[in-house]
């Protein structure tokens, strides 16, 4: 998958959870709790829902490595095999 | 599964503030004994919390740790932290404030929060903590019914959530705000008005029954309730630090709750700075690692957390645990919603000590039962009465109380009278008073009582949703979705869940001309979010045709849970229209 595709992904889960947020709303360093104001219930979502359609399992202790949006494709993109 | 007892050995039931002889022995006037009341009499949180410290000559001792996200570090000591509260006042005092003003706050854990609490409460000013999480119509709502004349928020907060309807509330006389000043022609700035201000204000002598904090709770039906505390509320919550979660002058201590909610507050600020500790306050939301840091890092000798975030850990396993040094640990305790007999053993494993449940609520403003640090734990059980405190459960039927037997579902029920309980639902009397019956406050909480004196959580009696710790009213919920215009009616259950305990789940009929789809769905859950912000919004959307109500059109919400969960229907006698 390319950056590109991934971003995609992550977009499109973010703003199933919160549809709230419109994908041009999303910058790449915007913090997804604190600047997107994701809940923590809205976090663990996002995660099941990336598990679920990436097949990558990301560890509790991963999560501050998907923050931001930059940092979750970055994150991502090692993990997809 | 049956969970096995913990014993507590001898060591450490000697070394508990709370002992079986203290137990035997309390009366509130030891409580108040605590405290020292304001020179010259009358009484004031913030002086107990802060001044009184400062005059004992324990100025230099850290009051906050302040633990900011990006990674900054800031401690804040006794002295400086009644400094902030006093220039805070004078701020206050300077736009021509007097005591009796109703002061918001809506923002994230900053150190300026704990200042304007502390300067509120000294200037005899009435605080409100509201969550930073709420979206606009909460809010407003809230600063509608408490009359607000004050907010201190942020710029970004304003502007996204305040901004839009500040001109319709007439009361609202001053915004005080942190950040990049772009608000800078209709709002003050905080910081620089705090420099300019003087440091130091003669606390307004307010009695034991003047009002200090209105705190905001969902009811099921109608809008949200301002519960009323007073300033002589300080007294349960000396007691109770000192009691229920084994305070001791000096201790490193975190509270991880937001202010913006009782716990925050009543523990966050007021109970742990009478009892003389070192908070720490973590700007940062719940992050495991840096949680795990901070507990290890800061030394924290008392710990007060949440079930959500206890499960949270759980879900990262023991192993995420094991290079980190807890031995500081000595207490730790855990309220908001009942924590699972596995949370409580997991403390245990993982801390070398077990998760003391307690409970209490928004109009207890204190804690009213609890696992003591001196006590056997019984997992999942809330524990027992704290010293100065009647609970019982409660049958009550046709306006008499009955006392249940012990293992007999009631509601959980306290005689009135401690120092904490609310004074009043802000103008809402009848509400109030149907609070009390027979001689009881009413908790609305089912719970049962064991042989051995053990309380035992079972149910809310009413329709509100627990979710994440929080109550949420599913009235605030449907008004909030019906103002959209495709729906017609709109029932809200708390559907049951392995971290939050509860989430909420809307069941919505759509008005004529519009279809259900999954476009729909998404576009009210969207619309939902924005004005109730996601901790309150509903997480699923269902549609149907029509909604079960009864003959005189009240929409059956009991009914859509039980179906939902599968369990028996119940007495359904009333039905008139059924779902669709």
């Amino acid at each position: 998958m390319t950056d590109a595709d991934i971003r995609k992904a992550i977009l499109e889960e973010l703003t199933q959870i919160a549809p709230d947020i419109a994908p041009s709303d999303v910058g790449d360093g915007d913090h997804l709790q604190d600047d997107l104001e994701l809940d923590s219930m809205d976090f663990l979502n996002l995660v099941s829902a990336l598990h679920k359609r990436l097949g990558v399992d990301i560890p509790e202790t991963d999560y501050p490595k998907i923050a931001t949006l930059a940092l979750a494709v970055a994150y991502l993109k090692t993990r997809i095999g | 599964m049956k969970w096995p007892i913990i014993r507590k050995d001898d060591a450490t039931r000697a070394a508990a503030n709370l002992t079986q002889t203290v137990r035997a022995e309390f009366g509130w006037d030891d409580a108040r004994k605590l405290l020292d009341g304001l020179p010259g009499g009358g009484l004031n949180i913030a002086h107990e919390a802060v001044d009184r410290h400062v005059a004992a000559g324990h100025g230099d001792q850290i009051a906050i740790r302040w633990l900011g996200k990006d990674g900054d570090r800031r401690d804040i000591t006794y002295a400086a932290l009644a400094a902030d509260a006093a220039r805070f006042a004078n701020v206050l005092a300077e736009h021509g404030l007097q005591p009796g003003a109703r002061v918001f706050a809506l923002m994230g854990r900053v150190p300026e929060l704990y200042a304007a609490a502390l300067g509120t409460l000294k200037a005899g000013m009435t605080f409100t903590p509201l969550f930073a999480a709420f979206g606009p119509e909460p809010i407003r709502s809230r600063m509608e019914i408490g009359e607000g004349n004050v907010l201190v928020t942020t710029d970004a907060l304003y502007r996204k959530k305040v901004a839009p309807w500040r001109d319709e509330l007439a009361s609202l006389k001053l915004v005080l705000t942190l950040g990049d000043g772009a608000v800078a022609d209709t709002c003050v700035a905080l910081r620089p008005a705090m420099a300019r201000a003087a440091d130091s204000f003669d606390t307004v002598r307010t009695t034991a029954e003047d009002m200090a904090l209105i705190h905001f709770t969902s009811g099921t039906t109608g809008k949200p309730k301002g519960a009323v505390h007073v300033h002589g509320a300080v007294v349960a919550h000396a007691a109770t630090g000192r009691f229920a979660l084994d305070l001791k002058p000096g201790d490193i201590y975190w509270c991880t709750a937001d202010p913006g909610w009782v716990t925050g507050t009543s523990y966050g600020i007021i109970a742990p700075l009478v009892n003389r500790v070192t908070m720490i306050v973590n700007e940062a939301e719940f992050d495991l690692e840096r949680w795990y840091a901070i507990l290890q890092d800061e030394g924290v000798q008392v710990w007060y957390t949440a079930p959500t975030a206890i499960r949270m850990l759980m879900r990262a396993g023991k192993d995420a645990a094991k290079n980190y040094d807890f031995s500081k640990l000595r207490f730790i305790a855990s309220v908001g919603e009942p924590l699972n007999p596995e949370g409580v053993v997991w403390g245990q494993d993982v801390f070398g000590t077990p998760f003391h449940d307690n409970w209490w609520q928004t109009e207890t403003g204190g804690i009213m039962i609890a696992n003591t640090a001196d006590m056997d734990i019984y997992p999942g059980s809330m524990g027992k009465p704290l010293p100065g405190i009647e609970a019982g459960i409660v049958s009550v039927q046709d306006g008499t109380v009955r006392e249940c037997k012990p293992g007999e579902i009631g509601e959980l029920a306290l005689r009135p009278g401690w120092p904490s309980m609310m004074r009043a639902y802000l103008n809402e009397q009848a509400r109030f008073d149907k609070c009390f019956v027979g001689g009881w406050y009413l908790s609305g909480d089912l719970a049962l009582q064991d042989k051995d004196g053990y309380f035992w959580f079972v149910g809310r009696a009413d329709d509100l949703i627990k979710s994440s710790g929080h109550l949420i009213g599913p009235f605030e919920v449907e008004s909030a979705l019906i103002e959209h215009e495709a729906i017609a009616e709109a029932a809200i259950i708390g559907i049951p869940d392995d971290t939050a305990g509860e989430v909420v789940k809307a069941y919505v009929a759509l008005n004529p001309g519009f279809e259900p789809s999954e476009t729909l769905e998404r576009e009210i859950r969207g619309f939902a979010r924005k004005r109730l912000g996601a901790a309150v919004a509903p997480r699923e959307i269902v549609f149907r045709k029509e909604l079960p109500k009864t003959r005189s059109g009240k929409i059956m919400r009991r009914l859509l849970k039980a179906r939902e969960l599968g369990l028996p229907e119940g007495d359904i006698s009333t039905l008139e229209a059924d779902e669709k």
